[in-house]
C-alpha cells in the first residue's frame, strides 16, 4: 500500500485518477481506517486530504459558508459564526462519535461513507447545501442529495473528490435543528433521524420549510408533504400530526438490530415533529 | 514494502522514525518509540485507550496513521507528568482510586487534561460527555468523575495561588521602585 499527502486539490485528483487498485480518499480516516482494519476494504493507495489548505478551512462569504471536506467536526462546533448561522448542520456533525472521533470525521466523509444512518446528511439537505466535487474533468457542483445513491454507494466518478460543501446564507428569521433517536444518550448509530430547517414571517407564521429525513430508508428522504403542512402554521398540534403522518407515509425503512421497520416509522414521525419545534424556536417562532 | 520516513514533535521533543504506509500511531508510539502509554483497547474508535493530541486535538491514536504525523505536534500521557512531578489528574486518579487495572487510564487522563485545558470548572454532566469516549471495564465512572472534579478544583487553587504570587513580586517591585 501507498500513502500519499497532496497539498492541491489537482494533484490529489490526479493522484486518484492515475491510482491503480483500489485507491482511497482518507480525510478523517474514522470510517475508513476501521474498515481496513477489519478487512473489509483492501487499499493500494491513501490519499491523504488533510495537507491541502483549502480543504482545512472554513471560509465564509456573504453570509454563506464553505467548509472544507477536511474541516474536523470540533471544528465546525469551535466556528461561532457557523453555530449561529446553522445550528442544526453543526449538532448533527457533532453528535457523530466521541470527542476522540469528533477531533478527525469530517462532513464530507460521513458524505462518501454514504450509510443511511449518517447524520449530518439530513441536515445539510435540510439546509439546501451543496457539494463541489473536483474530477479529473473540472468542478461540478451538486446538491447534497444527489451525491448518496444507495448504501455504501455515490454517484462521484473516478478520480472525484469532494472539495468541500457549502452552506447557503441563512435568511432571517429561519433556523435548522437536527434530532436523531438512539438507545442511549450519546455514542451510537441513529436508528431514526430527521432535520428541519424553516423560515417564519410576521406573527411567528411559517413561510417555508424543508424536512429531510435519515435511516428509515437506502438514502435520506426528503418529505414536502411534511413541509406543506407546517407552512401557514405556527406548529399547532393539529398541524405536528399532520407532519407526523406525512413522514411515517415517506418512510421505508429496514428491520435490522437498531429497530424495526414499525419502531422506525413511528420515531422518525417524532423526531420530525421535535425538530420543527426547536428550529420553530430557534428561528423566533414562540 | 518502503518505510515512510517520518519527522514530528512528541511531548515536545523532536522525533524521527520510519513506519509502514498503514502502520496506525498507536502502533509507533508503542513499537517503535517504546512509549506504552496509549494502550489498545479496541482498535476501531470505540474505547479511547489510546488517546493522544495531534495538533492540540483528542484523536484516537489507533485512527491515525504514523504518516500523518509528519510536521505535527503529539502528546501523548508520557508527557503529562513534569518530570518526577505528578499532573494534578494523576494525583487525583490515585487518589480516588479511579483506576484498578489501568489500561484505560491513559486515555482518560489525556482526555481529561484536553478538557480541563478548555474548560477548567466542568459540570458533572460537561466531565461525563467530555469522557463518553473513554471506555473503563473495571471501576466505573463515578470515581474517575470525582478524580477530574478533584483535579479541576486543585488547578483552579493552584493557578489563584500562582496569580497571588506573582501580585506580591509585582507590588514588592513597585514599592522598591518608590523607595529608589
Ligand atoms: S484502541 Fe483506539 S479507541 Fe480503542
Ligand atoms: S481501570 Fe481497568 S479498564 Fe479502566
Amino acid at each position: 500500500m501507498r500513502y500519499e499527502a497532496p497539498t492541491t486539490t489537482k494533484d490529489a485528483v490526479a493522484l486518484l485518477h492515475k491510482a491503480k487498485g483500489n485507491a482511497f480518499v482518507l480525510a478523517g480516516g474514522t470510517d475508513l481506517l476501521v474498515r481496513m482494519k477489519s478487512d473489509l476494504v483492501e487499499a493500494d493507495v491513501l490519499i491523504d486530504i488533510k495537507r491541502i489548505p483549502s480543504m482545512q478551512t472554513i471560509t465564509s462569504t456573504g453570509g454563506a459558508f464553505r467548509i472544507g471536506s477536511s474541516v474536523c467536526g470540533a471544528e465546525m462546533g469551535e466556528n461561532k459564526a457557523l453555530v449561529k448561522a446553522w445550528p442544526g448542520v453543526v449538532e448533527a456533525a457533532n453528535l457523530i462519535g466521541s470527542d476522540q472521533i469528533q477531533g478527525r470525521c469530517t462532513m464530507a466523509g460521513n458524505l462518501c461513507n454514504a450509510s443511511p444512518a449518517a447524520d449530518s446528511v439530513p441536515a445539510l439537505v435540510a439546509a439546501r447545501a451543496k457539494v463541489v466535487i473536483v474530477g479529473p474533468k473540472g468542478r461540478r457542483t451538486l446538491p447534497v442529495e444527489k451525491v448518496v445513491t444507495g448504501p455504501g454507494t455515490t454517484s462521484l466518478k473516478k478520480g472525484e473528490i469532494v472539495e468541500s460543501i457549502s452552506l447557503p446564507k441563512s435568511q432571517a428569521k429561519s433556523a435548522d435543528a437536527y434530532l436523531r433517536f438512539i438507545p442511549r444518550t450519546e455514542m451510537d448509530i441513529a436508528v431514526c433521524s430527521a432535520g428541519v430547517n424553516l423560515t417564519i414571517g410576521a406573527r411567528g407564521v411559517i413561510k417555508k420549510a424543508r424536512v429531510v429525513l435519515g435511516a428509515v430508508a437506502p438514502t435520506v428522504v426528503v418529505v414536502p408533504a411534511a413541509a406543506r403542512a407546517m407552512v401557514g402554521s405556527k406548529l399547532d398540534e393539529a398541524t405536528l400530526a399532520k407532519v407526523a403522518k406525512a413522514c411515517e407515509a415517506a418512510c421505508s425503512p429496514i428491520d435490522d438490530k437498531r429497530g424495526t421497520i414499525e419502531f422506525r416509522t413511528e420515531v422518525a414521525g417524532v423526531m420530525a415533529k421535535r425538530a420543527a419545534k426547536i428550529a420553530y424556536q430557534r428561528a423566533g417562532g414562540k | 514494502m518502503s518505510g515512510i520516513h517520518v519527522s514530528t514533535t512528541i511531548n515536545g521533543d523532536a522525533v524521527e522514525y520510519v513506519c509502514r504506509p498503514g502502520e496506525v500511531l498507536l502502533d509507533v508510539l508503542r513499537d517503535r518509540l517504546g512509549l506504552t502509554g496509549a494502550k489498545e483497547g479496541c482498535g476501531t474508535g470505540d474505547c479511547g485507550a489510546c488517546s493522544v493530541t495531534l495538533d492540540g486535538r483528542l484523536v484516537c491514536s489507533c485512527l491515525v496513521l504514523g504518516a500523518e504525523a509528519e510536521g505535527r505536534e503529539v502528546n501523548t500521557v508520557e508527557g503529562l507528568a513534569d518530570g518526577n512531578t505528578l499532573h494534578p489528574l494523576q494525583t487525583n486518579f490515585i487518589k480516588h482510586a479511579a483506576l484498578q487495572c489501568g489500561i484505560c487510564t491513559p486515555g482518560f487522563l489525556v482526555a481529561s487534561k484536553v478538557l480541563l485545558d478548555r474548560n477548567p470548572n466542568p459540570t458533572e454532566t460537561e466531565i461525563r460527555y467530555a469522557l463518553a469516549g473513554n471506555l473503563c471495564r473495571c471501576t466505573g465512572y463515578d470515581k474517575i468523575v470525582r478524580a477530574v472534579q478533584s483535579s479541576a478544583k486543585q488547578l483552579a487553587k493552584d493557578a489563584t495561588k500562582m496569580k497571588a504570587k506573582a501580585e506580591r513580586k509585582k507590588n514588592k517591585s513597585k514599592t522598591k521602585k518608590k523607595r529608589a
